[in-house]
């Protein structure tokens, strides 16, 4: 029996007066992924916000690696790509990079966005901002990743290519926990429905 | 500390790309400061008794400009949950962020009060009062400006709130910069001291708390 990683016991999370989130429980072990599942405004994305402790909780609570400080462990992936319309696809990635002290070069070429690196950013289409912000996943080096509608806007051949990405991440014991309602290439995740 | 380097390695790449903002605030310093002569009179006397508020009014008026931004921008596009993600706590964020809007502003603002003080007729005498006030006071423009952007983060109308709660903080500034120019120097330059010694740890907290709020 392996150990959780990632242990959430009875979450509960009020939006205004409405219970959003009631008593969700989960695990995900070593290199698990968990897929949220369910309709609009089931909470999905409260969920996600939630466990990487931008939303407070109003009840329950989160453990990883029986620690209940996520400072640090998380890179978080929202329907924001926070992607600065000034700068280069490199130095938009530069800030997480600094931090984590990986190299940005690797995880644009594997989203293909090296041709790009000298570009503003305010040049790139939808769907390569969003490759660039899924980039900045890899360059985090959290190994607890949150994703919020991951591959919106982003055609076949990247999210083949973020596909090896997730696959590499959760060979090295990183975690995943996704929302989204296209399908993911995250074989063998747990689902989990909300709503 | 790496965290800390980099936030700030961050936001002056982002001040120096969008330059605009900076010298924005520049100009409205030297425009507002050249408009008082026109208004009260070209006589010298009169200006130079003058200069040390209309110097200190503008450098606050200026301060003020950039605060709008200094959240808002991260917080419309997401960055800034990456920001409070980055390992460091909220309050140091805003710390990075209050440093960074002193850098980007407050000192060019002090390098530009020397031609506007000369341009007033301010005593040469005077100018290290002046300029030793703006020091300190600029800084703690940029910490209260940090904590009320913050504040007002998300709220409807924030830009038209924002000077409203900064500027009443701001009264102390106002009282001692331009009184150290006026008299008694070190006296007015030890209370501002004082209030920026208070401002320096309270402030980053109280925006921390603020960005925790408007994130929720």
């Amino acid at each position: 029996m392996v150990t959780p990683r990632l242990q959430a016991e009875s979450l509960s999370v009020f939006r205004g007066d409405r219970l959003v989130l009631d008593r969700v429980g989960f695990t995900v072990a070593s290199g698990g992924a968990l897929l949220l599942l369910g309709p609009n405004g089931a909470g999905k994305s409260t969920l996600l916000r939630a466990v990487a402790g931008l939303k407070r909780l109003d009840g329950g609570r989160l453990l990883f690696d029986g620690s209940d400080e996520f400072l640090g462990k998380v890179a978080y992936l929202g329907h924001l790509d926070g992607i600065k319309p000034g700068l280069t696809p490199a130095e938009n990635l530069s800030f997480a990079a600094r931090i984590s002290g990986r190299p940005v070069g690797p995880a644009l070429e594997a989203l293909a966005l090296a041709p790009l690196a000298g570009l503003p950013a305010r040049m790139l289409s939808a769907g390569q901002k969003r490759r660039l912000a899924l980039a900045r996943l890899c360059v985090s080096g959290a190994p607890l990743w949150l994703l919020d509608e991951p591959t919106l806007g982003v055609d076949a051949a990247s999210v083949a290519a973020f596909g090896t990405i997730l696959a590499g991440h959760r060979a090295a014991g990183g975690l995943v926990l996704a929302a989204t309602h296209l399908p993911l290439p995250l074989p063998d995740a747990t689902e989990l429905r909300l709503g | 500390m790496k965290a800390f380097a980099a936030l700030l390695a961050r936001e002056i790449r982002l001040a120096a790309r969008h330059g605009g903002d900076t010298f924005g605030a520049l100009l409205f310093f030297f425009v507002a400061g050249a408009l008082f002569p026109l208004a009260i009179g070209p006589s010298p006397q009169v200006l130079a008794n003058t200069a040390p508020g209309i110097v200190w009014v503008c450098a606050l008026l200026a301060a003020l400009l950039p605060l709008d931004r200094l959240f808002g921008a991260d917080f419309e596009d997401g960055s800034l949950d990456h920001l409070l993600l980055s390992g460091l706590p909220a309050s140091l964020v805003a710390l990075g962020k209050a440093v960074s809007h002193w850098l980007v502003t407050g000192v060019p603002l002090l390098v530009a009060a020397v031609p506007l003080a000369v341009m007033l007729h301010l005593p040469n005498a005077l100018l290290p009062a002046l300029l030793g006030g703006l020091l300190m006071g600029t800084a703690v423009l940029s910490l209260l400006g940090t904590a009320c952007a913050a504040i007002v983060l998300g709220a409807r109308r924030g830009g038209v709130l924002l000077p409203v709660l900064v500027l009443p903080l701001t009264t102390p500034v106002l009282i001692f910069g331009a009184a150290a120019v006026a008299s008694e120097p070190r006296a007015n330059l030890l209370l501002l001291g004082a209030y920026l010694a208070a401002c320096l740890p309270l402030c980053p907290v109280a925006a921390g708390a603020a960005l925790r709020g408007a994130i929720d």
